[in-house]
């Protein structure tokens, strides 16, 4: 259908896609037909892994929190679950996810903050304490440090009686992605990349049903990729954790179906929902011609898929709320299986209680009074969605032939080419922030001068928790038995030098109260440490 | 000031501390480059001495931080008194990021000359660092 009318204005989303003011029957077939649609639970699972979707069970809600001490986090998961919160996504502070114990001379200042601490597997038997861990799944926002801290969470999980092998839950332990955005990384990219496959052998043999790596594009996206690129850089980056593993003569269907993927949203509703929607048919596509893979659940494309800090703004932070419902809404459309939101104040502060109800009782507005929940795939069979959907899947493919071409993502990345490009983009994107040309409400349209913070209130860092952190540290460290941590470490050192899986040695020295900090140090002496190539 | 002049102002962008959020201050980055500076980025998780050797080392001008963690005051606090002892006084030195309004008093305490929270336009920073770089130097 011929849509287009020449006094208005050319339209293209952030992906590069020309939108047309009226889309047709004649748009979808051009754009390859419905033939890669199928139906909801089926192969390519475009509408949806699930049959049923949110009719027979709805998403799950997992809001980030995790702040000083291990004795307030458990408070404040405890909160979260009694206000109707299904998940729980703990968020350490920068010491633990660097790999610093909290009486690291790096770590001053920065205990408790953004997260909570751990020091030590008696951390995490508090932090969990009272929590049941068969009903409210728990997601590790964990990556440079993650084989320790999912090996001292397998060990609490042990030690409170739960059979391991049954046990679900996740890690994000995508560490590529931390070399583009987030930068929590320690060991050079190729000791990373086997510690990731490490995590991913083990689980598949010892604790089946975790799923060891959560794979990101939600970072790259906020570093300042476009949304096309978010989904397939992450699936480059899958592809090289699923080579490593497949490597060591896994067949992939005992892993893929425990790989998920963690991804954003804001901007375009109809990109996003598109984005998704895309997606999961070319991970289905990937996994079972590319890797050849037999099981329909590997070929599953899971997701937590949430609300990006990236849209939302520092002016005017109550109208984050609104975006923030948008943001749920697109989330819902998309058939995610997890969803999370960045609180209206992200911009400021971590959470505070207020700010995380507010988000926890968006997802549950939509769930309970929108009609979001009756019917699968609601947005298929629109000609705009069908065609978007199969034009943005297009791109994507596009854009992991240029990376093979480039020399793959690992290349890319170690030489800082992915960084470079990345942060170019975001570059661009200010500067079309600052002279209006992508408008931004409250920001360069629609603003007010003179901007009050007093709407926002700020969470209290209190140094007394990191006081309290470090004391209980040295008792753990006073009270261990040294013959016996000192045997670990050397076990540990000694798999890393064969160049052995090392969870094993590192599931043996967190029972023995042996520290994020002590094993990081130990790794360290054989993987180096990562060093940032700066490219612009 | 004309893009001549400015290259002739040389910049350390550093970040503090743990905190990876580095999209902000790979953007000013770029910005500043744009703009006729000579800039150095130190990429991540920089100790105050060594963005205080950096800076010393390399003869700069402004010493830039970009924080988003919410640990800018304890580490302004240490960098000031490497400020201080490496002779770096009279650099222009500037914070932005997470840094909100209640903290600017006394960061402004501390000695930090430009605050640029999130929102700030590059223009302002650009504009900002044109009009005051080397002011404090020659005077």
């Amino acid at each position: 259908m011929d849509g287009s009318s020449s006094d208005l204005k050319e339209v293209v989303n952030e992906s590069g896609i020309e939108i047309r003011p009226l889309y047709g029957p004649e748009d979808v077939e051009e754009s390859g037909g419905i033939e890669f649609i199928g139906d909801p639970g089926s192969y390519p699972f475009t509408r949806g892994i699930h049959k049923e979707m949110y009719r027979k069970r709805p998403w799950t809600m997992r809001q980030y929190a995790g702040f000083g001490n291990p004795v307030d986090t458990n408070k404040r998961f405890k909160y979260l679950i009694e206000n109707g919160q299904t998940g729980l996504n703990v968020a350490f502070d920068l010491a633990t996810q660097t790999g610093l114990d909290s009486d690291n001379v790096l770590a001053e200042g920065e205990v408790g903050r953004v997260g909570m601490a751990i020091d030590s597997l008696r951390d995490m038997e508090i932090a969990f304490d009272g929590i049941d861990l068969e009903k409210i799944t728990v997601s590790l926002t964990i990556n440079g440090s993650a084989a320790i801290l999912i090996g001292m969470y397998l060990a609490m999980a042990e030690k409170k009686g739960y059979d391991v092998s049954k046990l679900r839950g996740t890690a994000q332990n995508d560490i590529l992605k931390e070399f583009v955005g987030r930068g929590t990384w320690i060991f050079p990219v190729e000791p990373s990349i086997k510690l990731v496959g490490d995590t991913i052998e083990y689980c598949a043999h010892n604790a089946p049903k975790y799923s060891p790596v959560s794979v990101c594009g939600y970072h790259i996206r906020e570093s300042g990729c476009n949304p096309a690129e978010e989904i397939a850089y992450a699936f480059c980056i899958a592809k090289a954790y699923a080579d490593e593993v497949k490597a060591r003569g896994l067949d992939i269907d005992e892993f893929a179906g425990r790989l998920s993927y963690n991804l954003n949203i804001f901007g375009n509703l109809f990109e996003q929902v598109a984005k998704f929607r895309a997606g999961r048919g070319l991970w289905a596509k990937i996994i079972k011609e590319e890797y050849d893979a037999k099981d329909p659940r590997s070929m599953w494309l899971r997701m937590i898929a949430g609300g990006g800090g990236g849209g939302l703004t520092f002016e005017q932070p109550e109208v984050n709320i609104v975006r923030g419902a948008y943001y749920a809404l697109i989330s819902a459309l998309s058939g995610t299986q997890t969803m999370a939101l960045c609180s209206y104040d992200e911009a400021y502060t971590i959470p505070t209680e207020y700010s995380a109800r507010i988000s926890l009782r968006t997802m549950q507005l939509l769930m309970e009074e929108t009609g979001l929940c009756d019917t699968v795939d609601p947005m298929a069979g629109s000609y705009y969605m069908e065609t978007l959907t199969n034009q943005m899947r297009d791109k994507m493919e596009e854009i992991m032939t240029d990376v093979d071409v480039q020399g793959g993502v690992v290349e890319m990345i170690k030489k800082g080419e992915l960084q470079a490009k990345v942060s170019g983009q975001a570059y661009q994107m200010q500067k079309d922030i600052d002279s209006g040309a992508f408008p931004k409400v409250g920001v360069n349209c629609y603003r007010v001068e003179e901007e009050e913070e007093h709407e926002v209130e700020f969470h209290p860092y209190n140094t007394k928790d990191a006081e309290l952190q470090i004391e209980s540290l040295k008792e753990i460290r006073a009270s261990r038995d040294q013959v016996a941590v000192d045997k670990c470490l050397a076990q540990l050192k000694a798999d890393a030098e064969a160049g052995k899986n090392v969870m094993p040695a590192i599931v043996e020295a967190v029972k023995a109260y042996v520290t994020v900090g002590e094993m990081t140090d130990t790794m360290v002496e054989i993987y180096g440490r990562y060093e940032e190539p700066i490219v612009f | 000031m004309t893009v001549a002049n400015n290259s002739k102002v040389k910049i350390l962008v550093g970040k503090p501390g743990l905190d990876g959020h580095d999209v902000g201050a790979k953007v000013v980055v770029r910005a500043l480059m744009d703009a006729g500076f000579e800039v150095i980025y130190t990429g991540l998780r920089k100790t105050p001495s060594e963005i205080a050797q950096q800076a010393l080392d390399e003869k700069v001008d402004v010493i830039g931080l970009s924080s988003l963690a919410g640990s800018h005051l304890p580490y302004c606090k240490k960098l000031k008194g490497l400020i201080d002892q490496y002779g770096l006084k009279e650099k222009l030195w500037l914070i932005g990021g997470c840094v909100p309004k209640k903290d600017h008093a006394e960061l402004k305490k501390i000695g930090l000359d430009g605050i640029f929270p999130n929102g700030s336009k590059l223009e302002d920073i650009i504009v900002y660092i044109e009009k005051y770089a080397k002011m404090k130097e020659d005077a």
